[in-house]
């Protein structure tokens, strides 16, 4: 079908989503550098940072292809005013026990959005989401082991892992907030929409967590962190990204 | 990067062998002397399997603690290009620390003993890590200059004699070498960049030069080395014919790129062929490398304190009756 301009910006408010989400998220990753638990985690960590660098990259460049400005600038010159991640994506690393419950909540929701849009209408979508499958996979796989292997270590780490699974499951439910065109992506075949992904990763992540002894609040008791999609952010955003361009802005027309 | 481990120079020949069964060290200096490698289950005298514990786990320390200085810049990295070349820069020191520990395993210490002992300033690191990356310059100059000095450290040492750190140092010096060239890259941009980017990386390198000459470690003329240590191959090369290396080979580039060195008297003599320079203070080095750098404190607190935060996970993980000492390279 010919798309309209609402389409286009329906088209483009998803793309800005899922590329902030996954630039943010693995800037946050990349700061485990030198300080994971363990170093084989620092080296995984690190390993899932730039592959979320990457594919907000590859999401960029779509929207470069959409008109928007290229992807060095449109990454390290906005405001947080301008960016539509969501909020768990943007809270400090905390300790490990936090950073793995964000990234197998992230995670899994990604998996299943990027394996709905492999069927996308749009095309450069559906591309680049079968070709980050392949690494997706890995990122749910890391996270599923670790959160296994915590439920069944000490006391500790079990009762450290359900708390920190009760503290972002919250944040986690802000991933699915809805945008302004949630029925021009569904009625052009581009995105099937939140509520779909929402209710696949519900179930997903909680038979995930029941196999291994922890519990999943109910959705329906928490308040979800919501307004990240529309621009508006938790403090925490803005130190980010001024640290993140501090040098891009010293010269921002100069080669780095 | 980046180990440069310095071999202690304590003890005269005869201290380094008394006690051991004659005929077994005529038949280990034989292999040794054949160009077989020592291998983890083989007979070694005592002092060799402390000279290289003390070696490769400082040098595994300096990977780890190497990757603070230039990872404060990871998120900071202008541009998706260097962010992506950098994490995965200071990825594979994390994943050389991995190997090298794992090397050092294989000698009877093990990682958590290792670990315990940098974090309590029992053992060391290499010392240029205790002085700070400023700018973004800073971490440019350290990816390219510091990693060039680790390669020619690390290429002689894995001619060495034990069998696993001769292999992972084969390993680290492959992956060195893309770093040298991200390193490269990186100045070539700053050095012909706009004049904000010149001053940046002319600075860093003002900064950089002394902890650089200081890298391969005293001078020949004041740390004597054992003439065991260099026939069981621990030791491979003078620090100063390490030194004389890197100044051949990185000298004319950085003079190429319009940078200058802060060291008028540096120059090559053209009859001997030998690099003269203002002699680095050693004094220096030794203040630091005993702990009164400007961020000797800095690093160790925060290994300390990643340490202390991961015990929890730790535990949960811990196989108390293993053992891992199969080497990983």
């Amino acid at each position: 079908m010919e798309l309209t301009e609402r389409h286009v910006e329906g088209l483009k408010e998803l793309l800005y989503k899922m590329a902030d989400d996954l630039l943010i998220l693995g800037h946050r990753n990349s700061e485990w550098t030198g300080l994971g638990p363990v170093l084989e985690e620092d080296i995984a960590f690190s390993s899932m940072a730039q592959d979320k660098l990457g594919q907000s990259l590859a999401l960029y460049e779509l929207l470069h292809e959409l008109g928007e400005n290229i992807p060095d600038i449109v990454a390290f010159t906005r405001n947080d005013n301008q960016f539509h991640n969501c909020h768990l994506v943007e809270m400090p690393i905390g300790e490990y026990d936090f950073s793995l419950a964000r990234h197998f909540f992230f995670d899994h929701a990604d998996a299943i959005r990027f394996a709905m849009l492999e069927n996308s209408s749009f095309e450069g979508i559906s591309m680049v989401s079968r070709k980050f499958r392949g690494e997706i996979k890995y990122h749910t796989m890391h996270a599923d082991v670790w959160m296994k292997q915590l439920s069944h270590g000490t006391e500790e780490s079990k009762a450290r892992m359900q708390s920190a699974i009760n503290a972002a499951f919250p944040l986690a439910l802000g991933i699915f907030e809805e945008g302004e065109y949630e029925a021009e992506l569904k009625e052009a075949g581009i995105f099937e929409g939140e509520a779909a992904l929402k209710n696949q990763w519900l179930e997903k992540v909680n038979n995930e967590l029941k196999k291994h002894g922890y519990t999943l609040p109910d959705a329906d008791d928490v308040t979800p962190a919501l307004g990240g999609r529309k621009g508006f952010h938790t403090e925490h955003l803005q130190p980010l990204l001024n640290e993140m361009s501090e040098v891009f802005q010293i010269d921002p027309g100069a080669d780095w | 990067m980046y180990g440069n481990a310095y071999v202690e120079n304590t003890g005269n020949n005869n201290s380094l062998t008394a006690g051991e069964d004659p005929v077994k060290l005529a038949e280990f200096e034989a292999r040794i002397a054949a160009g077989e490698k020592i291998e983890p289950q083989d007979w070694m005298p005592k002092e060799y399997r402390r000279q290289l514990i003390r070696m490769i786990e400082q040098h595994a320390h300096s990977e780890i603690i190497g990757s603070l200085p230039e990872g404060t810049w990871i998120t900071r990295a202008p541009g998706f290009r260097r962010k992506l070349a950098l994490m995965a820069k200071v990825q594979d020191e994390v994943g050389h620390a991995q190997l090298l520990y794992s090397a050092c395993e294989t000698l009877g210490k093990s990682r958590e003993d290792m670990i315990n002992d940098l974090i309590n300033g029992k053992s060391k690191y290499s010392n240029i890590f205790n002085y700070p990356a400023v700018t973004w310059a800073d971490s440019a100059v350290i990816a390219w200059l510091v990693d060039a000095g680790a390669i020619i450290n690390q290429l002689t040492n894995s001619k060495g004699s034990y069998g696993p750190y001769c292999r992972a140092l084969d390993r680290i010096c492959a992956e060195e070498s893309f770093h040298l060239k991200y390193g490269h890259d990186n100045v070539v941009f700053l050095a012909t960049g706009t004049p904000k980017q010149r001053e940046m990386v002319q600075e860093a390198m003002n900064r950089w030069w002394a902890p650089l000459m200081h890298f391969f470690g005293p001078s020949d003329k004041i740390s004597q080395h054992t003439e065991t240590l260099m026939k069981w191959k621990v030791k491979m090369a003078s620090n100063d014919d390490m030194r004389q290396q890197f100044l051949d080979m990185y000298v004319p580039k950085i003079w190429d790129l319009g940078l200058t060195v802060p060291d008028h008297n540096l120059k090559k003599n053209e009859e001997s062929g030998k690099w003269e320079y203002t002699e680095p203070d050693w004094e220096e080095f030794k203040r630091v490398i005993n702990g009164d750098g400007p961020c000797n404190k800095e690093r160790l607190a925060v290994r300390r304190m990643a340490e202390e935060k991961g015990r929890w996970v730790r535990n949960a993980i811990l196989k108390k009756d293993a053992r891992y000492v199969a080497p990983l390279a």
